[in-house]
């Protein structure tokens, strides 16, 4: 049995999963804690947020997200590519920055307009 | 050539150059701070004493008197913020009552205007948030508070633009008499002299023995302080002392030119220039000054400091010639900054003694002004945000300061050159967010006018940098203790 | 003349504005001391925003740029790098920005939206030296996330609050390395998930009963010592750890921003730090109200956006249909045991249509729990919870037959129960 709190929502579950017991999770509100119990202790994932550079905008930075969760252990490897990544304003929330970062297959989106 | 070279810019220093430009004098000061009152001069009480605390006949007694007289004045033709605000000094105990007599009789023979001996509910009507415990106090209508450094600042500027050459980031290295005067050494040169003034402040020993025989120590004393926010401000209207003690003149509560309440500080011989704070030290602050006025909220709290007292071994002020042509202006422990005008004037007396010439300017002006955007009326400022848009834009929102005010100090005759400079300049990060939010705007605008990386620009002294390095740089170091990926295109790990 | 002045355009000015258009007012005008709209939101890149209001989860930009969109579908006026200096109580309200210049304009509404800033290192009174590199994780937020820089290499953070855990994950992103965070108190301040997804996700430890007693460096930060504390939250000699470091962030709380509300003459709560307001968000000034963290400090930025709608709505219904009734029923709302502060501090019933939404931080950490809602001694609700903490504010919500109820004044408290 693990003991582990929820990051799916702002409230926290207490969760507990048994992992010889086909993962299954109790201690959860909703569906979706079930679901992130299972997938924490098989295959953990994250939203990676960052920044990439942007010229000619009213920020000298422009906020980046993974579009999905990619595995926890690639985390490094995304930051790591968008070390390299320059926009050019004008930059629109949504527009895609890198596709497919670092085989993931997730694509990092910009999350603002830049102007 | 120099006629007289000044060793140190705090409000000594300063004074003393003030006080010379007065003159047909090439005069130059050497700093050794990258800005002028970073020492003694911007952690103190920011108290004009009225006198009343010397030895009568000590040179204390006397620069203290005629200081805070000339302060008055030259605070006004300087724009520096001053309030003549008056001070209590309290006796908790008919044991103390003594005391303040003697502190009544100093007065008079030091020839301070208007003491009076109340008893305790006479001082608790013009003070009410004093303590119940209050038995008597010594009431002086002189006294005085004002921003110490915007009065150094404003002393060290004047004397520049009457001619006075300002050299910073220079450290004096050696002294070496000469034919003429002196070989000044520093880190950026050599600099020759007529005439030397030693206002190296905690320094000032170090600096004498390079030029003359042993003949003093400075012992540091640390005080610590507390700043409340403008919502303690109305504690008390009066500088609030208690009865002094051979440490100092204690613990004080006392309103600040900014509207705040200041209070400390205790007194702690330290090694050197030791201006770190101690949750003891701190502690002892807020219990003592308690004693004196119950309701202080330090819940209030804006910021902590401390400074050191550069006190000699004499007690007295040391202001003399040591060697020929070196006059040493040290020992300068409170009532320093209330003498400092005078200690210009004694100096510039000690100079002519020695042989120097003293021929006044035609031309010399005594004056100064900055804008205050905060200070001025509706009308006022819709028609200077009209003629000058950069005072629209507010920077320091705490203390209401504008960005027309910043570059008028960064265009000024001694330009800040660290976010803290130009908080002792137009008071941007003085409040109760502590530049929390001006800060990096201030650093932006430095960056700018100084044509620095903002990598560059520093919180205050040489060194104190703020910024590391740009994100998104190519590269990530490596994570400590984790594996080194490399990662695809282009980024690596370095 | 404007309907509504709406006093800074972050998360609840925005929202504010919105609903007071829907409402049906034509004439607002929004005044944002920054040059674009968004607050705080701007910087809080990582994502966690929206679940409640949008139901699903964004980013701070990306939830401000929600609002600014909806803003930019209204007749809405803004007005951008303006800063408010002083609203007076005959509700005209001085302004000054570069372009916009010196302007005083009147109002029938106004909407206080000013946001709230950090607690420094001065309001905690934090022994040592004064070296540069202490700074409140909120300006290093700005730095790293909006102007690109970092502010150091080895960082220590004292503070669990949600901004201190969420720099202490970014920082690690941009090749910092943080050595701890450090919280004076026995628990988190921040929510579990970012313990989780910030702390325990990079192996940052989390020293709880534990603060910072000395800061050491002459020019920039070189060491910091951090010692446990006592159940006083007094220091225990013996136990200091010191950490190699350059920058110290600090994260311990924030404080409203009401230098307007206060200037103004607006009643003020000492628990919340902001003004004290009716069901409605209304102040004690007829036809001032205020919301968001200006208020009372938020976790969630969906509440904010609730409570600043609820504005809104207000000040539209003031504007269009008349002020308060004399003689109404005042209910003051107090706090129980356990219970810290509530907004509102007081109640209109009549106002209340269907439900008041009441939100309110207990003082520490309880299990299995009920929340009592009294009046003179009769309890009239009462709601259970599982878990609740400080750093979690709690929202009940009463309906209107059970206010109708109250006399005086209601109480809220709460106890832990067995399971």
């Amino acid at each position: 049995m693990k003991e582990l709190i929820c990051i799916v929502c702002p409230k926290g579950c207490h969760l507990k999963v048994d992992e010889e017991n086909g993962f299954a999770v109790t201690g959860n509100a909703c569906p979706r804690g079930a679901e992130y119990g299972k997938m924490e202790l098989t295959h953990p994932t994250r939203v990676v947020t960052s920044t990439v550079r942007c010229a000619r905008g009213l920020y000298p930075r422009c906020p980046v997200k993974t579009d999905r969760p990619v595995p926890k252990g690639e985390i490094f490897r995304v930051m790591a590519a968008l070390e390299v990544v320059e926009l050019s304003a004008p930059v629109r929330a949504g527009q895609v920055v890198v596709e497919n970062v670092c085989g993931t297959g997730a694509n990092v989106v910009a999350t603002r307009d830049m102007i | 050539m120099y006629d007289v070279l000044i060793i140190g810019c705090g409000v000594t220093g300063a004074a003393a150059a003030f006080e010379l430009s007065r003159y047909r004098l090439r005069v130059g000061i050497v700093e050794r701070e990258n800005d002028v009152a970073l020492g003694t001069t911007k952690a103190n009480s920011a108290i004009l004493h009225a006198g009343y605390d010397p030895e009568p006949g000590t040179l204390m007694a006397r620069l203290n008197v005629r200081g805070v007289e000339l302060a008055r004045e030259l605070c006004q033709k300087l724009d520096v913020p001053y309030r003549p605000c008056g001070s209590l000094v309290l006796a908790f105990s008919e044991e103390e009552r003594p005391a303040l007599e003697e502190l009544y009789r100093r007065g008079q023979a030091n020839g301070v205007p208007g003491l009076k001996l109340l008893d305790g509910a006479v001082a608790r009507s013009l003070e009410p948030n004093l303590s119940e415990t209050v038995v008597a106090a010594l009431h002086a209508p002189s006294a005085a508070i004002c921003s110490p450094w915007e009065y150094c600042l404003a002393l060290a500027e004047t004397a520049v633009k009457n001619g006075a050459e300002l050299h910073l980031n220079t450290a004096v290295t050696g002294l070496e008499r000469t034919s003429g005067g002196w070989t000044v050494r520093t880190t950026t040169g050599d600099f020759e002299a007529r005439f030397v003034l030693n206002a190296a402040g905690v320094d000032a020993a170090g600096v004498h023995d390079l030029a003359a025989p042993h003949s003093f120590d400075i012992r540091p004393a640390r005080g610590q302080y507390y700043l409340l926010d403008k919502s303690e401000g109305g504690r008390v209207s009066r500088v609030i002392f208690q009865c002094p003690s051979a440490a100092g003149k204690g613990v004080l509560v006392a309103p600040t030119v900014h509207g705040n309440l200041i209070v400390g500080p205790d007194s702690e011989k330290v090694e050197g220039n030791d201006t770190a704070t101690t949750g003891d030290g701190l502690r002892f602050v807020r219990e003592t000054a308690r004693k004196s006025v119950p309701s202080v909220s330090f819940r209030e709290s804006i910021r902590n400091f401390a400074g050191v007292r550069a006190a000699s071994g004499r007690p007295d002020f040391i202001l003399e010639e040591s060697a020929p042509g070196f006059i040493d202006l040290a020992g300068i422990c409170s009532p320093g900054l209330s003498a400092a005008p005078a200690i210009g004037e004694y100096a510039a007396e000690l100079l002519a003694k020695a042989g120097l010439v003293l021929e006044r300017k035609d031309d010399f002006v005594c004056q100064r002004r900055r804008t205050r955007f905060k200070e001025l009326s509706p009308e006022e400022r819709a028609a200077l945000v009209e003629r000058e848009p950069a005072f629209g834009r507010v920077i320091c929102r705490c203390e209401t300061v504008t960005e027309g005010e910043i570059l008028e100090a960064l265009h000024g005759p001694i330009p800040p050159v660290s976010v803290d400079g130009v908080k002792r300049r137009v008071n941007a990060g003085m409040g109760r967010c502590q530049g929390g939010f001006c800060g990096p705007r201030v650093v932006d605008l430095l960056a700018r006018e100084l044509h620095k990386s903002p990598a560059e620009i520093v919180q205050d002294q040489a060194g104190s940098w703020l910024l590391d390095r740009q994100t998104k740089s190519g590269f990530l170091p490596p994570p400590e203790g984790g594996n080194t990926v490399q990662p695809e295109g282009g980024a690596k790990y370095v | 003349m404007y309907d509504l002045i709406v006093i800074g355009g972050g998360p609840a000015g925005l929202a504010a504005a919105c609903a007071a258009w829907e409402g049906g007012l034509q004439k607002i005008l929004i005044v944002e001391r920054d040059k674009e709209l968004g607050g705080i939101l701007n910087q809080c890149i990582h994502n966690g925003f929206g679940l409640h209001h949008f139901k699903e989860e964004l980013t701070g930009p990306e939830y401000a740029g929600r609002f600014v969109k909806l803003l930019g579908e209204t007749g809405v006026e803004v007005r951008l790098d303006t800063m408010v200096l002083e609203v007076a109580d005959d509700r005209r309200v001085h302004m000054v920005g570069k372009s916009t210049g010196y302007r005083v304009e009147e109002a029938k509404s106004i909407v206080l939206a000013m946001g709230c800033r950090e607690r420094t290192r001065g309001a905690i009174a934090i022994p040592g030296s004064r070296p540069a590199g202490v700074f409140t994780a909120g300006a290093a937020q700005r730095y790293v996330n909006m102007e690109g820089w970092m502010p150091g290499k080895r960082v220590v953070i004292l503070g669990s609050g949600d901004i201190g855990l969420i720099m202490a994950r970014r920082m690690t992103l941009e090749g910092a390395k943080v050595l701890a965070c450090v919280e004076v108190m026995p628990y988190s301040g921040g929510l579990n998930r970012n313990i989780v997804q910030c702390l325990h996700d990079y192996e940052i430890p989390l020293y709880l009963s534990h603060t910072v007693t000395d800061i050491r460096g002459k020019n920039r930060v070189e060491q910091v010592v951090v010692s446990a504390v006592d159940g006083h939250r007094n220091p225990v000699p013996g136990t200091e750890m010191v950490f190699d470091c350059d920058t110290l962030l600090l994260s311990v709380g924030l404080i409203p921003e009401n230098e307007l509300t206060r200037q103004a003459g607006i009643a003020m709560d000492r628990r919340t730090n902001g003004a004290v307001v009716y069901e409605n968000m209304e102040t004690s000034l007829p036809g001032v109200f205020a919301c968001g963290n200006v208020c009372h400090v938020h976790d969630l930025v969906d509440f904010v956006t609730a409570e600043s709608q609820k504005a809104g709505s207000a000040a539209a219904q003031y504007v269009l249909g008349g002020g308060a009734a004399a003689g109404e029923t005042v209910l003051e709302v107090t706090n129980g045991d356990g219970v810290s502060y509530t907004v509102p501090q007081k109640l209109r019933p009549r106002r209340v249509e269907k439900l008041c939404g009441l939100f309110f931080r207990v003082n520490r950490v309880l299990g299995n729990s009920e929340i009592l809602v009294t009046s003179g001694g009769t309890q009239i609700a009462r709601f259970q919870r599982e878990h609740l903490a400080p750093g979690e504010m709690e929202r009940i919500d009463l309906p209107r037959a059970l206010l109708d109820r109250a006399e005086g004044e209601i109480t809220v408290s709460v106890r832990e129960v067995e399971q």
